[in-house]
């Protein structure tokens, strides 16, 4: 019986994708109108301290982006330098918990 | 008529993976196919130089190697149109062993067809009902598109994640599983879609669509390949996978 | 380059790969930034100053119309995925190159 791992892994990178887009759309928007006349820091925190809506939004953007980066690098590593197997995995889970990590990180920092 | 002014200078790959190019300096027949001036160059110059074909007339697929860098079918191809600055480079399909000179191991090629489960199976019960499979019935409508597929490899040297990964299963057998899939009458759909959807499977397509860009028969193994992989998705998704 | 590589698909899968390879490894210099947000104002001030120069700018561009190409590009492939293959996915190719550069030169409109 064929495993079925790597299919399961494209599904995910799918269902993350159409995730991201959503949320990429809405982000980029933001972003183009915000950064208008320059941005300081004290802007940025007053629009999102303890706006827990943005919060979340954005804590759940930030590990679908860790997720789909990760098996998008996982791909990329292995076609393009043959680099597979068990060392390769862990390295891609190592980059999604460290990316997860730094993003929820970022966020809370702004957040709270 | 021959052009006596016009002459084309063949590159032609010998020997096996470590061999290398020689080179023949022929007339340009007018007319004359790849496979003409392989013959002619068999016979005239050098009797020792090994290339397949079999009917000539663009129907078996056995006359397939790489022209001027892109996979093509000899017989079908004319050296007038392939030709470019009064060259040609001859090699054997990429992706596959080299035997000899223009000729390929197509075995891990058919292996690949096999684990795909690209043969159709009737199944062991008694046929109670016969399948009516009208034209214009929509599964039959999209085996019949990829079903023409005559096993050149075309597709398979053009592929670049063939090319980059072992156990890639390929445009070909792929597109084979999906049209067997659509065909209502055979047995094994859930043990298929297992098979193509492992390890080689589906999933690795890029979409890079050289495979269509090279197929002789203008076949859409990219369109197959994102049909199993649908099929895969909600398979998965109402946990049948 | 290879001979072969003569489809708008090919350096459509092309630049998919490398536009997402290029964002998954700014992910976590995004994140580390807004982290300086727990330092508090001063320390993230310090980097949207230095984030003003033109050349920073011009990169952030950059990223955008990257990002923008991605996610159209990935929009394409879930519509060839999920729905079906058309002919129409040869125009999304353009789309996405098009809408890519537009986007990334709003960004710089706004930016300046």
């Amino acid at each position: 019986m064929k495993n079925s791992f790597a299919i399961k892994l494209w599904l995910v990178q799918r269902l993350s994708g159409m995730l991201l887009g959503l949320f990429v759309i809405i982000h980029l928007m933001t972003m183009i109108i915000a950064i208008q006349g320059g941005v300081t820091a004290g802007e940025i925190l007053e629009r999102t301290s303890g706006n827990f809506l943005l919060g979340a939004f954005y804590s759940v953007f930030a590990i679908a982006a860790a997720v789909h980066g990760s098996i998008g690098l996982r791909t990329v590593a292995q076609e393009v330098i043959g680099w597979r197997g068990r060392s390769m995995n862990l390295a891609a889970v190592c980059f999604c918990a460290l990316l997860c990590a730094m993003g929820l990180f970022a966020v809370s920092g702004l957040v709270l | 008529m021959e052009n006596q002014q016009e002459s084309v200078t063949v590159f032609v790959w010998r020997g096996g993976e470590g061999g290398g190019f020689e080179s023949y300096t022929v007339p340009l027949v007018a007319e004359q196919t790849i496979l003409d001036l392989l013959t002619s160059i068999q016979r005239n110059i050098d009797p020792s130089l090994s290339y397949r074909f079999a009917c000539r007339v663009g129907m078996c697929g056995s006359c397939a190697m790489q022209v001027n860098g892109k996979p093509r079918w000899t017989c079908r191809t004319l050296v007038r149109k392939a030709v470019h600055n009064n060259e040609l480079r001859l090699e054997p399909l990429p992706n596959l062993p080299v035997v000899k000179d223009l000729v390929v191991d197509m075995e891990t090629f058919f292996d690949k067809w096999q684990d795909a489960k690209g043969r159709f199976e009737p199944g062991d019960s008694v046929v109670r009902e016969f399948s009516p499979i009208k034209p214009d019935d929509p599964e039959r409508m999209l085996a019949d598109e990829a079903i023409e597929c005559i096993n050149c490899g075309c597709c398979y040297a053009a592929c670049d994640v063939v090319a980059s990964s072992d156990d890639y299963l390929g445009p070909a057998a792929l597109n084979r599983a999906w049209s067997l899939i659509n065909d209502v009458r055979d047995d094994i759909h859930t043990e298929r879609l297992r098979a193509v959807s492992g390890d080689g499977g589906c999933q690795n397509c890029h979409t890079n669509s050289q495979c269509v860009a090279r197929c002789p028969l203008q076949l859409n193994p990219t369109k197959s390949i994102a049909g199993l992989k649908k099929k895969a998705a909600l398979a998965i998704l109402k946990g049948k996978l | 380059m290879k001979a072969n590589h003569d489809k708008k698909e090919y350096w459509a899968s092309f630049v998919q790969r490398w536009s997402g390879v290029v964002l998954a490894l700014f992910l976590p210099a995004h994140f580390i930034v807004l982290s300086q947000s727990l330092l508090g104002e001063q320390a993230l001030n310090g980097f949207l100053h230095w984030a003003d120069m033109p050349v920073v700018k011009i990169a952030e561009a950059g990223l955008v119309g990257l990002l923008t190409v991605h996610l159209l590009g990935g929009l394409r492939i879930l519509l060839i995925e999920f729905l079906s293959w058309g002919e129409w996915q040869s125009w999304m190719i353009i789309v996405a190159a098009g809408g890519a550069f537009s986007s990334g030169c709003l960004f710089l409109m706004r930016a300046f």
